[in-house]
């Protein structure tokens, strides 16, 4: 690598030894062939595991095929059927509208706020204790989703759980009163970690010196933070941002806990899908409605991306 | 960018080649005597069934009786095979998806617990055949049929074919704590004749603190218990099934099924039964700890619930003192001689079964190991010293005196019994059901949610042609 990194060969002239009647016009100077054997196996990856999983995807959305029964059999194409008894199905609005309440308070807002300002107030803090509580903050991140899932129906069981026994409220079912609201902070307890790395990164990236004037000219902990700390890690807001929303939209962890319920309370569009297309064997209707989140994926990627590219 | 297009264009066309294959089962192995004169043989076991955990029992049984008295029985005859057990202990409907897509695949086990209901829709998919399909004649001559009686045969047949071998059935009943009972005044030996008096009962014991009176299966959570041991047997009480046979309709929005909502709102308005238990992800378990820790008083459930979950010492919630705490008596219709055939009482049966995977090496094998499971010694050896209702006319007649439970559910629950469609639709009307019972204990009036429900059964059978309603 550092070999080749000292001539940029797009500026070289062709090897002596091998003249060609045209200047290369790759900049690696492998020839066509050669890049097309180099990009192949990457490509041919992307093709099976990627394109072609979406293409059948798109494929068994438009069919009524379904797990078990005659339609798995001879499944039928319906075409547009699948699509337009989503977009009418009520269950599927309000599981939509769940997502975006999940998102909006769990990862947009929860995860930044809560990961934001633990990076800023751990940097105040001695090493040792950082260390400590950013230990237990990844150990939240870290931990296989199944063993979480455990821990948190222990914590908030309805007969024995350790948040009853803590507030003495023995018998109140959280999952059931507040099943919503248990399964944000969960996310946000589980999610965290990840915004609290990045933004200590980026907190790292303002100048010092710039926070010094600023204490000189008497700027309050607000103003700092608006004017001298925020416009140097705005990029890294939105791409965080990006990233949680995106991971959180497509989130199957609270399944483990409320497996969507009670009735249907918790039932995020991957709940959803799972419950329709897998338990309910409605496969062409579960797929109809996979590529239906893909699209939302890609316009909440896209918004993000366009935020980006105007702030800069 | 010419190429690009060409590049993706290409890429749709090869896709779509592919997916042109979808749902088109690829053509079965048909020689039934493949692999019959191997000396070396690998079979599977696929149950829902865990040692220490769900179905105990039956998982034990796999792994220190059947396996090993099968591999030296063949031994014996210069056969070297391997029984490997694949074992499970989730909910139903999590194993059911699993299969599924085993069998889809062509993968999974040889022998593979399959509940009574899968059977039409699996056999629809083309996921499993007639056994004379997957084995050849020899099936016939097995001599264990005529020691299944026909109407259990018929929990593992679709279409009048035997897709698989039974596995025992069973009876749904009320259980209830005679402790409790006493505290609250009423008899030991309870026998309601009506839904008035189970009610009754149910207020007397409201009046002891910390017990749920009755719990009655409902909601999604618990998936088809809430059908099999809630919605359906009181539907019967009311006189009708939930397909009728001679007409080809569906129960959809009638009095019929109204009432039975009406029973449940009357239990879970008044707070007879805990509404939240049937909200919880875990309600059905919980259920079952409840009632062994003594806080539930009446709880509808089959057989099973005595044999696996409140056995001393093997069950899921064991009771030590259970033969002494615990009363069974039949579940009443509505009201006396409202149910189906004008009878007093009713139940509901069912039962699962074990089919072979088409798509095994060794069928005939396979087939030897199925019949051996259901041998007259081997069901002996499966029920022990529990109690159960097993397939097999020969070995019930023989532990029949044995055990007050099974003799009970077998002279006088099972005769009573009705048996779900062996339809493939029916899981879809199951689980509009399950949802009607769990709109109303989260507060829908019956009415509203029987509209709600008849929607779904015109959704799920695609026209309300076939829908009784009123």
């Amino acid at each position: 690598m550092a070999q080749k990194t000292e001539l940029p060969p797009a500026e070289q002239p062709a090897p002596a030894a091998k003249p060609r009647s045209k200047p290369a016009t790759d900049v690696a100077g492998l020839g066509r062939g050669r890049a097309a054997a180099f990009v192949a196996p990457a490509m041919a990856l992307i093709a099976v595991f990627l394109v072609f999983p979406a293409l059948w995807t798109i494929y068994i959305g438009i069919t009524n095929y379904r797990l078990t029964g005659v339609q798995a059999r001879e499944p039928e194409v319906v075409g547009v059927d699948n699509y337009v008894r989503a977009l009418g199905d009520p269950t599927f609005h309000n599981s939509l509208f769940l997502t975006l309440i999940f998102v909006l308070f769990s990862a947009v807002i929860g995860q930044n706020l809560l990961g934001f300002s633990l990076a800023r107030s751990l940097s105040t803090l001695r090493p040792v204790l950082r260390r400590v509580v950013e230990s237990l903050v990844l150990l939240a991140w870290i931990i296989p989703s199944s063993i979480v899932a455990f821990l948190w129906l222990a914590l908030l069981d309805r007969d024995a759980g350790t948040l009853n026994v803590l507030l003495q409220t023995s018998g109140f079912a959280w999952l059931i009163e507040y099943p919503l609201v248990s399964i944000i902070i969960f996310n946000i307890w589980r999610g965290t970690a990840f915004s609290m790395l990045l933004y200590s990164a980026a907190l790292a990236s303002v100048p010092p010196s710039q926070l010094e004037t600023a204490r000189l000219v008497g700027a309050s902990r607000w103003q700092t933070l608006r004017d001298v700390v925020f416009p140097h890690i705005r990029g890294h807001v939105l791409t965080n941002t990006l990233l949680i929303s995106l991971w959180t939209f497509n989130d199957f962890t609270p399944f483990l806990i409320t497996a969507g319920g009670p009735n249907g309370r918790t039932e995020i569009l991957p709940v959803y899908i799972y419950n329709t297309a897998i338990t309910g064997g409605q496969m062409g209707y579960g797929a109809a409605v996979s590529l239906i989140m893909l699209v939302i994926n890609l316009i909440i990627a896209v918004f993000y991306l366009r935020l980006l590219r105007e702030r800069r | 960018m010419r190429r690009t297009v060409r590049l993706i264009a290409v890429t749709t066309g090869l896709a779509l080649a592919a997916t042109g294959c979808l749902g088109g089962t690829s053509e079965e192995q048909t020689d039934t005597e493949r692999g019959a004169e191997a000396t070396e043989v690998t079979l599977t076991i696929a149950a829902n069934a865990v040692s220490g955990g769900k179905n105990a029992e039956e998982a034990d049984w796999i792994e220190n009786y059947v396996i090993p008295e099968f591999v030296a029985a063949q031994e014996a005859e210069g056969v070297d095979v391997t029984v490997e057990f694949q074992s499970s202990g989730v909910d139903d409907e999590d194993y059911k998806s699993k299969i599924a897509l085993d069998l889809r695949t062509g993968s999974g086990a040889d022998i593979v617990s399959l509940d009574g209901i899968w059977v039409g829709e699996f056999a629809e998919a083309g996921y499993i055949l007639p056994l004379t399909e997957v084995v050849g004649d020899t099936v016939e001559e097995w001599d264990g049929w005529e020691q299944i009686p026909d109407a259990v045969q018929a929990n593992m047949s679709f279409n009048d074919e035997r897709y698989g071998v039974p596995a025992g059935s069973d009876g749904r009943v009320l259980f209830y704590n005679k402790e409790l009972f006493a505290q609250a005044g009423l008899p030991e030996d309870w026998q309601p004749t009506s839904w008035t008096e189970i009610l009754d009962a149910a207020r007397a014991l409201q009046g002891i603190d910390g017990v749920t009176p009755i719990q009655l299966n409902a909601g999604t959570a618990m998936g088809e218990a809430t059908t099999m041991q809630g919605v359906l047997p009181l539907l019967v009480g009311t006189g009708e099934r939930i397909y009728d046979e001679d007409g080809g309709t569906w129960q959809g929005n009638t009095q019929n099924i109204r009432d039975v909502l009406g029973f449940y709102q009357t239990v879970y308005g008044e707070e007879l039964g805990d509404p939240t238990l049937q909200q919880e992800a875990q309600g059905r378990d919980k259920s079952f700890a409840e009632f062994a820790a003594g806080t539930i008083g009446i709880l509808m459930e089959g057989d099973y619930f005595w044999r696996s979950v409140i056995e001393p010492t093997q069950g899921v919630a064991p009771m030590a003192n259970r033969d002494e705490v615990v009363g069974f008596t039949r579940l009443p219709a509505m009201e006396p001689g409202s149910g189906i055939e004008e009878q007093d009482f009713v139940s509901m049966s069912g039962g699962g079964g074990r089919v072979l995977n088409p798509a095994t090496e060794f069928p005939q094998q396979a087939w030897e190991l199925l019949t051996f499971m259901n041998s007259a010694d081997a069901t002996i050896e499966l029920i022990g010293d529990g109690a159960r209702l097993t397939q097999r006319e020969d070995v019930n007649s023989e532990i029949l005196a044995d055990d007050p439970m099974l003799s009970f559910i077998a002279e006088e629950v099972v005769p009573l019994s009705a048996y779900r469609p062996g339809l493939a639709v029916y899981p879809q009307i199951s689980v509009a059901l399950q949802q009607a019972t769990l709109d109303v204990v989260t507060g829908m009036p019956p009415e509203e949610a029987a509209a709600k429900y008849q929607q779904a059964v015109e959704a799920a059978l695609g026209g309300a042609d076939d829908i009784a309603s009123d």
